[in-house]
C-alpha cells in the first residue's frame, strides 16, 4: 500500500539537478513524478521512479546523499471535495501530513503522494475510508 | 615498550643536569659559528660563559620565523656545508621558504626521536608501516621514513597521492602501522569503509602529525578503524616529525627533552609562565648540529606538565594543542580556533568531521558561516527535519565559540580531503 520514493538532497547549486537527471538517464531509469522543496541554501528532491533501489544506488555512487521513503500514494477523482475527503480521513486519525505533491497520472484520475506523520495509521485509515491506493506506478 | 629507557625515564635531576650540560655546549656552538646568534646574543649583552645551566635559559634572545627568513638560505648553520647530509625547507604561504640542514649525526638523533615515537604507539620490529606524508622538501616523509627504518619495521614509502593504491597495499601487504597527516588518515577510513574493507586490514597503529586535530577526531579514528591512533609533533625548524609523542594513556605528547628543551611563555609579555598555564611553546635545540636554534618560538599554544606518566615514562608532556596562534581567528572581536568547532561537531556526531569555516566582512560587520556535512544515517527527505538539525549544529558551535553562527548543510563528500595539512578556514576578509 506504501510506495518507495527516492530523495535526493541537492545544494543550491549550478548544474547539481541536472546531474540527477543525468544520472538517472545513463542508468535508463525512468521518471514517473518528481516534486522539488527547496531553501535558500538546498533542495530536496523528491522522485518517484520505476526502479526506487537502482536508483538509489547509481545516484549514492555518483556521491548524491540519496535515501528512500515510504510514503502512501492515493487516486483521486476529478470532482469537487475529493482531496480535501481524503485529508479529512488523516485529520481525524491524529496524521499530520509532512509533505504532499501531485502526482502524474495517465488516467481519467488525479492522484497525491502524502508523507504522514505516521504511516501505517494513514494507510490504516485510507483503507478503512475505501480510498484508492495508488499502485499502478512501477508497472 | 619503551624505546630508550636511560633516557625517557631518568629522573629530573639527572635530565637537569644532561640539559644543562648540553646547553651550554649548544650556545658556544651558535656563538661561535653563527655570526647572526653572535650579534643577536652581543646586542642583549649575553655572553656563553653567562649560561651555565638551564636555569640561565631567559638570558638568551628568542629565535623567530623571521629570523629563518633573514638569514635565508643558510645564515643560521652552525656547520660547514661539508658536514651537511641534507636539506629541507618549508614554503611558508607568505615570504621566502625555510631552509634547514642536517649533519649525519643530526639525522641519527632524528631517527632515534621517530623511533621512540614509533615505540609509543606500540609499533616494532615485526610492524610494516607505510609512510604517506609527502616525501621531499617536506620532513614529514623522510623523517618517519628513516625514523621507522631505524626502528627496523618493514618501511612502504607511500607518500600521498593514490588513496586507493595505499588501500590496496594496506590489504595486501597486511600493513601494521601508517604515519601520516590525521585527516588524510579519515579519509582513508572513509575509502576503507565505502569499500566494505575495514575487516580486510591488519592496521592496528597510526602516528599522525603535522596538523592539529582534536581528541575528539583521535578516537574517532580509532573508533573507524579499530586502531591505536597517536599524535606525534614536531616542526621543521626544530627537527621534523619526533619532537614529541603521546604514549598508550594519551594524556599529552612526552617531549624528548634531552634533545629538545621546552619552555612555555606568555606570547604577550615573552616571560615565563608557571607549568600547567597555557602559553606559547619555545624549543631550544640541545644536540643539533646542522641549525642549532637557540629559544625558537613555535606559535603553539599549549601548556606543560612535568608529572611522571603511568608509562613509566618522566620525561615532560605538552597537552594536545589549543592552535597555532596563527590559527587564531578574530571574528566580531571574539578569539576562535578551529578545533573548537572542530571539537563541537565531533561531539554532537551527527556530522562529518570535515568542516569548512567562511569568514567575510558584510556591512562592516564579520560574519561566520560553518558548512558541515551531514552523516548519511542522519539525513531526512523532510525540511524541516534538516532545518532543526542545523538549528541544532548552529547552537552547538555557537556554545563552544561564544559566537553566531551561519551552518549551511552541504552534500557528503563535497568537502575537499587534503592528503597533507587539511583546510579548515577561508577567511574572504584577507582577500579585499
Ligand atoms: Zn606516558
Amino acid at each position: 500500500m506504501t510506495i518507495k520514493q527516492l530523495s535526493v538532497f541537492l545544494e543550491n547549486r549550478e548544474g547539481r539537478l541536472e546531474e540527477v537527471l543525468n544520472t538517472l538517464k545513463e542508468e535508463k531509469i525512468n521518471i514517473i513524478s518528481l516534486s522539488l522543496a527547496d531553501t535558500s541554501d538546498y533542495g530536496m528532491l523528491r522522485i518517484l521512479v520505476e526502479e526506487p533501489e537502482r536508483g538509489k544506488d547509481a545516484l549514492k555512487a555518483k556521491g548524491f546523499s540519496a535515501t528512500l521513503s515510504d510514503i502512501v500514494a492515493v487516486t483521486l477523482p476529478h470532482k469537487i471535495g475529493a482531496l480535501q475527503e481524503t485529508l479529512h480521513v488523516l485529520y481525524e486519525a491524529g496524521i499530520n501530513i509532512e509533505y504532499m505533491y501531485a502526482l502524474c497520472t495517465t488516467t481519467d484520475e488525479a492522484a497525491i503522494a502524502i508523507k504522514p506523520s505516521d504511516l501505517d495509521k494513514a494507510v490504516k485509515a485510507l483503507e478503512a475510508a475505501g480510498a484508492h491506493f495508488f499502485d499502478g506506478l512501477f508497472k | 615498550m619503551i624505546w630508550n629507557e636511560t633516557k625517557e625515564c631518568m629522573s629530573r635531576d639527572e635530565m637537569t643536569a644532561l640539559q644543562s650540560k648540553r646547553l651550554v655546549k649548544a650556545v658556544n656552538r651558535v656563538y661561535h659559528n653563527v655570526e647572526y646568534y653572535r650579534k643577536k646574543m652581543q646586542e642583549v649583552g649575553v655572553e656563553p660563559g653567562d649560561i651555565r645551566g638551564i636555569e640561565d635559559i631567559d638570558k638568551l634572545p628568542y629565535t623567530t620565523k623571521d629570523d629563518l627568513r633573514d638569514t635565508y638560505p643558510f645564515g643560521l648553520f652552525a656547520a660547514p656545508q661539508s658536514e651537511i647530509v641534507r636539506i629541507h625547507a618549508s614554503s611558508g604561504t607568505t615570504g621566502k621558504a625555510t631552509v634547514v640542514g642536517y649533519t649525519r649525526k643530526d639525522i641519527d638523533v632524528w631517527s632515534e626521536c621517530v623511533a621512540r615515537a614509533l615505540t609509543m604507539a606500540g609499533i616494532g620490529r615485526g610492524d610494516t608501516i607505510q609512510v604517506a606524508y609527502g616525501y621531499g622538501l617536506f620532513t614529514g616523509g623522510l623523517g618517519a621514513h628513516y625514523g621507522a627504518e631505524h626502528l627496523g619495521a618493514t618501511v612502504v614509502p607511500m607518500s600521498t597521492g593514490n588513496t586507493k593504491k595505499l588501500t590496496t597495499m594496506m590489504k595486501d601487504f597486511g600493513v601494521t602501522a601508517i604515519a601520516c597527516t590525521p585527516s588524510y588518515l579519515l579519509h582513508i577510513a572513509e575509502t576503507l569503509e565505502a569499500d566494505g574493507d575495514i575487516p580486510n586490514i591488519k592496521l592496528k597503529a597510526a602516528i599522525c602529525g603535522a596538523e592539529p586535530w582534536t581528541e575528539q577526531m583521535r578516537l574517532q579514528i580509532e573508533e573507524k578503524l579499530h586502531i591505536s591512533a597517536h599524535d606525534i609533533y614536531g616542526l621543521s625548524e626544530i627537527m621534523g616529525p619526533g619532537v614529541a609523542c603521546d604514549c598508550q594513556y594519551h594524556k599529552g605528547l612526552h617531549v624528548y627533552e634531552d634533545h629538545f628543551l621546552p619552555e612555555i611563555i606568555d606570547p604577550k609579555t615573552l616571560k615565563p609562565i608557571a607549568a600547567g598555564e597555557t602559553g606559547e611553546l619555545v624549543f631550544t635545540t640541545l644536540t643539533k648540529e646542522g641549525i642549532p636554534l637557540i629559544r625558537y618560538r613555535t606559535k603553539d599554544l599549549t601548556s606543560i606538565s612535568y608529572d611522571k606518566c603511568d608509562c613509566g615514562r618522566t620525561l615532560a608532556r605538552i597537552s594536545r594543542f589549543k592552535g597555532r596562534s596563527d590559527d587564531m581567528l578574530i571574528i566580531r572581536g571574539v578569539n576562535v580556533f578551529p578545533s573548537q568547532v572542530e571539537a563541537a561537531l565531533l561531539e554532537m556526531g551527527e556530522t562529518t568531521p570535515h568542516y569548512m569555516m567562511i569568514v567575510d566582512r558584510v556591512n562592516n560587520l564579520d560574519t561566520l558561516e560553518v558548512q558541515v556535512e551531514v552523516e548519511e544515517r542522519f539525513f531526512s527527505d523532510e525540511i524541516k527535519q534538516l532545518e532543526s538539525l542545523t538549528k541544532k549544529i548552529a547552537h552547538t558551535i555557537q556554545q563552544a565559540i561564544g559566537l553566531a553562527v551561519k551552518v549551511k548543510l552541504v552534500e557528503p563528500k563535497t568537502i575537499e580531503r587534503s592528503m597533507g595539512k587539511a583546510v579548515h578556514v577561508i577567511d574572504k576578509r584577507k582577500l579585499v
